[in-house]
């Protein structure tokens, strides 16, 4: 009895300290990222290729995952707005939902999945196989030469990848609503821009996705580069990167809408 | 330990006794809990970011699988240490590139991948990069480990070739006895991180002291057992109680 409480205490301590650890381990690394940044201002192209990796090669699964929310906002939002007699305003359902919350949300979470998992793939595999010590002992720096312009790179996507995912399913909804159902074009376009605040809601969306982008690449980063150097180690990593940065794209975006939308 | 300038010395000993530690150590990628790593008489623990990163300029390190850059083709690993430490024009760094990897037999491989290369060819092209600026203290990280008899022969050579063209030191970790007697020119032979033993290859090869004698003839039992310390075998499986 005594020895299973005992047991049980030392688990809890070891995972505590063990997170504390990690936790420490991830401020440091991110300090590091950001204090060697400099380097992937001034080789420009650095942060280019990592633009391409993170951001064009995301394009796909954004464009069309925007367009089929759209497509399916569309036709839940006139639905529901067709049984109160305002079914024009299926254009402002559709792109306050989109600004607000969808666009930043989703394209967060299929930016972990595409980018992030890649990101922390290639930095554990670099690891694993000693590229990373080989860039050291050639005098280069990996944080400088490799992860900061990874997480500019990752940083600087997901505020566009979100607002193509936006776009994609305003597009999307205008489908579905305007050209197919027939709601009228005039008032679907009018209400979206009467009732969309730059500030409020187009802003506060910009940022939400500011912040996912930030939170999701170091996530990916730091996963990837505190990866056991083993087949199973990197494979762990990856899942890692997903799971933990859904569930903080969905944390953080709790706590911002609570800020940015009832005033608290 | 003492490496002076000129030498080919290898470190030996059996897995998990600190070579490769030695080499992080020396790298300054590893800190020492005690004592001092000296590179050209510099305490190289001592030094700022700025001062390690210039002295590892004048090192250069081949690891154990090579450690090339995945992503780049062989001529690209190779003018990668060139492109980020000179301001050299790419006329240059091509002649340059291409003088290395003729160094170590490799000029007609320049366009490859470092997926389409052999496990020697790869070492030699890491070996090339290893040497692209030049340095001053070359190390290996287990040469030899799974090559070919003849991509052995190569590397050894290389390693000697290379070591006296440059006026470097290197520093060879490895367990390959054959080989490394034929290269080197002092021995220094590790056991659970102390130095067990040291001298030239031909003292090693005649030395009497049991460790050495095992290693250096690769007798199966001798002061390293060949039984993992465990309880006794009889108790193990339940005859004796």
């Amino acid at each position: 009895m005594f020895g299973t409480l005992s047991g049980g205490l030392r688990l809890v301590g070891r995972r505590t300290i063990n997170a504390v650890w990690r936790m420490g381990a991830a401020t440091r690394f991110m300090g590091l990222v950001l204090l060697r940044s400099g380097l992937s201002f001034r080789r420009f192209h650095l942060m280019i290729d990592e633009l391409h990796f993170a951001g064009v090669l995301s394009l796909i699964i954004i464009i069309v995952s925007g367009l089929f929310v759209g497509l399916v906002l569309g036709l839940q939002g006139y639905e529901t707005l067709k049984r109160y007699g305002s079914a024009e305003a299926v254009g402002t359902l559709v792109a306050l939902a989109l600004v607000r919350e969808l666009g930043p949300v989703v394209a967060a979470l299929l930016f972990a999945s595409r980018a992030g998992s890649a990101m922390t793939a290639e930095l554990g595999i670099m690891k694993s196989t000693e590229q990373l010590s080989a860039m050291e002992m050639m005098a280069v720096d990996p944080f400088a030469r490799v992860i900061s312009p990874m997480f500019w790179g990752g940083f600087l996507s997901m505020p566009l990848l979100a607002a193509i995912f936006s776009v994609m399913g305003i597009f999307g909804g205008y489908l579905i609503t305007v050209v197919i159902i027939g709601v009228d074009a005039g008032a679907f376009w009018s209400q979206m821009q009467s009732n969309v605040d730059l500030r409020n809601d187009i802003v506060n969306g910009v940022i939400k996705t500011i912040v996912f982008g930030a939170a999701v690449t170091a996530i990916a980063l730091f996963e990837g580069y505190d990866a056991p150097p083993t087949a199973e180690g990197v494979s762990h990593a990856v899942t890692r990167t997903v799971v933990t940065s859904a569930l903080a794209v969905l944390a953080l975006d709790f706590v911002l809408t609570a800020f940015m939308f009832t005033g608290v | 330990m003492n490496f002076p300038r000129g030498k080919v010395i290898a470190i030996m000993g059996g897995s998990g006794t600190g070579k490769t530690t030695l080499l992080r150590l020396i790298g300054a990628q590893l800190k020492p809990d005690r004592g001092e790593v000296r590179v050209d008489s510099h305490p190289i623990h001592a030094m700022s970011h700025t001062q390690l990163y210039a002295m590892r300029r004048k090192m250069g390190m081949l690891f154990q699988f090579g450690a090339l850059f995945t992503d780049l083709s062989v001529f690209d690993n190779v003018a990668f240490p060139l492109r980020e430490h000179t301001e050299l024009p790419e006329s240059m760094i091509r002649d340059l590139v291409l003088m290395k990897l003729h160094a170590v037999g490799l000029r007609g491989a320049h366009a490859l991948k470092p997926a389409e290369l052999s496990g020697g060819m790869a070492r030699r092209v890491a070996l090339a990069r290893a040497i692209a600026l030049d340095p001053m203290l070359i190390m290996y990280d287990e040469p030899f480990t799974g090559l070919d008899p003849i991509s052995v022969g190569i590397i050894g050579n290389l390693i000697r070739r290379l070591n006296d063209a440059l006026g470097a030191t290197s520093i060879v970790v490895t367990h390959d006895v054959q080989e490394s007697m034929k290269i080197v020119d002092y021995v220094y032979f590790l056991s659970g991180g102390r130095v067990v033993a040291q001298g030239t290859p031909k003292e090693v090869v005649e030395s009497v002291e049991p460790f050495v004698h095992q290693f250096v003839h690769g007798e199966a039992d001798g002061p390293v057992p060949f039984h993992y310390a465990a309880p006794g075998y009889g108790e193990d499986l339940g005859i004796h109680r």
